[in-house]
């Protein structure tokens, strides 16, 4: 999508198509002479998983919708007679609930390599605000997608998270009738729900369109976080990365085989298998795993309207991150300070997850607190501050140099920067 | 700066271990129910399909009388990978319930016997029914009980049973249940219609001990003992929930087979291409 294309048309129908529409030229350009930076590992390969588990949601999804009955007396038997009398219909409904699982993992694990390697600093900060709608817009969607099997979970879910609404000053309560249809989660509720399942999924694919779009505006970053400069630091995208994406989806689709053919309902809640039931709440309500960190946080925090509003800032603030990040070295290989802070970052992460598939009792409440505490501070205070105080490790000259090691590494931009 | 930093870990590392002492606490509530042996245990397990009959006639003759099976009809009976049924027995197993159809001619609903492609007729007709002839209390629907109960597996187990593939937390706690009446300990005040277990959340049960040893007959020489029949019934109860179990694990390995192969030659791919690129 960047640059001049070198596609020359062979065939005269290409030639003839070439003039109309250069759609394989821009292909071409786009997929296989596109150059990428050689010293690229396997972390960078979850672009492309995620695509791929993009596919697979959509597809699933599809098949999945027309046996699906967005109705509060029938949602639930209509999911169970997916499971029982539609072909291969568990094997969809698996791969589909299992893949919203994965389609969160592979997607961690995008945004924390972002975050190590520096990926959303300039000249990739809308790229990197691109990625963090994306990740909104993925919330939304599981999310709503939880709801749609309308067991007691789904229901208690969906009454928890669309209250948070309420805690807006003056027309919470209005803004969440108007969410739920009436004046409690009901068909209404669920019948919309359905209908922007189905929709943000096709809006992420096109956010994703123009996440692609500016990637190759600046082009990839890379471990070392120096850009490529001369055509020896790069190679074509295709066989190179075409060819190594393809094997580490291979890997990931092993795992996530596991979790299809082997625990299927591993990652769900036993709950969700009793009917929605308004008049009776589970001792014990919990989001899916991919939201448990906010969860904790939400949690952690006494006032309802604070609590809420932390929780929306945990993840806005990721969109403020090439501003707040005040160093001018990209990678976290050279930043040694960085690099400690951002890896008790994921350790608090982590730590929220487990939190906040806790009772909110006792300590809990205590490192919930600790944790909260310390992920803000890690983008309001350590990011800013780092790069004041920081000495970097010198980087190498060029990406040829960190690959072949080619004379001792005399630091471009080493000491205070 | 870096020793700021271990503090840090030390700190977050002492708060977690804190809250974990308040998990364990948490988990007590409820004894946790002794792990089974399952046949459809593992990446190969199947059902045993003369263990699902033995659970069904006990489904049938004990469990039928208050808990309704609605999302099973008597031809699943016959399905593969499930108790193994002949068209004829599961037509013959329809024939002995009796099913409302209608309305008739005349507007009105009747009575007949059950066909191979009815579903199993619940034995109250209402939830409320149920509740006004068993004094309050409702029996859960048994079709997807199996997946619909579990328990508290707690720190580091949640995380092994990933690895281990321990899916037979609904069966295990069936089982429990089950074996798990007793006289409650002194000091502890049960509501009145309501029995003591120990693997109920809060162990008051509103179900009274539903089998007794030596209760429904076996004609294959196994044991009639209360564990045994909480195994059979659970097992049964586990096909309901999960009918489509005996093909999934197939054909998983047979996926996994392929995925093996198949990353096996894109890695193999990889290596030869990037063979003259330093990287």
């Amino acid at each position: 999508m960047s640059g001049h294309s070198t596609y020359q048309p062979q065939s005269p129908f290409m030639k003839w198509m070439e003039r109309r529409l250069p759609i394989a030229s821009l292909v071409y350009s786009s997929f296989i002479a596109y150059p990428t930076p050689r010293n690229l590992n396997y972390w960078w390969t979850f672009g492309g998983i995620l695509s791929f588990m993009l596919t697979v949601q959509i597809l699933t999804g599809i098949v999945l919708a027309m046996h699906y009955t967005p109705n509060v007396n029938l949602a639930f038997n209509s999911v169970e007679s997916i499971m029982r009398d539609v072909n291969y219909g568990w094997l969809l409904r698996y791969i589909h609930a299992n893949g919203a699982s994965f389609f969160f993992v592979a997607v961690y694990i995008h945004m924390a390599r972002g975050m190590y390697y520096g990926s959303y600093k300039e000249p990739r900060e809308v790229l990197w605000i691109l990625g963090v709608i994306l990740f909104l817009l993925m919330v939304a969607t599981g999310f709503m997608g939880y709801v749609l099997p309308w067991g007691q979970m789904s229901f208690w879910a969906a009454t928890v998270i669309t209250n948070l609404f309420s805690a807006i000053p003056g027309v919470g309560s209005d803004v969440v009738t108007w969410l739920w249809g009436g004046y409690a989660v009901g068909n209404p509720t669920l019948n919309r729900f359905y209908s922007l399942h189905y929709l943000l999924p096709f809006v992420i694919a096109g956010v994703v369109v123009l996440h692609i779009w500016a990637l190759h505006m600046v082009g990839q970053n890379n471990p070392t976080g120096v850009e490529p400069k001369t055509e020896k630091d790069s190679v074509a995208f295709t066989p190179y990365a075409t060819v190594k994406d393809a094997f580490f989806i291979g890997v990931f689709c092993i795992f996530f085989a596991w979790f299809i053919f082997y625990i299927p309902n591993y990652l769900g809640h036993s709950d969700n298998y009793i009917p929605a039931n308004p008049g009776q709440t589970p001792t014990h309500i919990v989001p899916e795993w991919y939201y448990l960190p906010f969860y904790a946080i939400l949690r952690a925090i006494p006032s309802k309207l604070l609590g809420v509003t932390a929780l929306a800032s945990s993840i806005i603030i990721l969109a403020f991150m090439p501003w707040l990040d005040t160093s001018a070295v990209r990678s976290a290989n050279y930043r040694p300070l960085y690099r400690q802070f951002l890896l008790i970052f994921f350790a608090v992460v982590i730590a929220l997850g487990y939190l906040g598939s806790q009772e909110p009792a006792g300590g809990y409440v205590l490192a919930a607190r600790l944790c909260t505490a310390y992920y803000f501070a890690f983008f309001l205070v350590v990011l800013p501050l780092l790069g004041l105080i920081e000495r970097t490790k010198p980087l190498p000259n060029s990406i040829s140099e960190a690959v072949l090691g080619k004379g001792a590494a005399v630091g471009a931009s080493g000491g205070r920067s | 700066m870096i020793r700021n930093v271990r503090a840090l870990a030390a700190l977050v590392l002492a708060a977690s271990t804190l809250s974990m002492g308040a998990a364990t606490a948490y988990a007590q509530e409820a004894d946790a129910p002794p792990l089974q042996h399952w046949s459809f245990a593992g990446p190969f397990g199947q059902y045993d399909p003369e263990q699902l009959q033995r659970g069904f006639k006990i489904y049938k003759e004990v469990c039928s009388n208050c808990h309704s099976l609605k999302l099973l009809s008597f031809r699943n009976l016959a399905d593969p990978g499930g108790p193994d049924f002949t068209e004829a027995q599961a037509a013959a197993v329809a024939a002995m319930f009796q099913v409302t159809d209608g309305p008739n001619d005349k507007g009105e609903m009747f009575q007949r016997p059950g066909k191979i492609a009815d579903y199993f007729p619940p034995p109250y007709p209402n939830d409320q029914a149920a509740r006004a002839a068993l004094g309050g209390g409702l029996p859960p629907d048994m079709s997807v009980l199996a997946k619909a109960r579990s328990y508290e597996r707690g720190f580091p187990y949640f995380i092994l049973d990933a690895f281990t593939e321990y899916q037979e937390d609904g069966p295990d706690y069936i089982h429990a249940i089950v074996n798990g009446y007793a006289t409650a300990p002194s000091g502890f005040t049960l509501a009145p219609g309501t029995y003591y277990n120990k693997y109920f959340p809060g162990h008051a049960i509103a179900m009274p001990p539903p089998l007794t040893a030596g209760q429904v007959e076996y004609t294959d020489g196994t044991p009639t003992t209360l564990d045994q029949y909480g195994r059979d019934v659970a097992a049964f109860l586990m096909w309901a929930a999960e009918p489509k179990l005996d093909e999934r694990k197939r054909l998983g390995f047979q996926v996994m087979i392929f995925l093996f192969v198949l990353t096996g030659l894109l890695f193999v791919t990889k290596k030869k291409v990037w063979q003259a690129v330093q990287h």
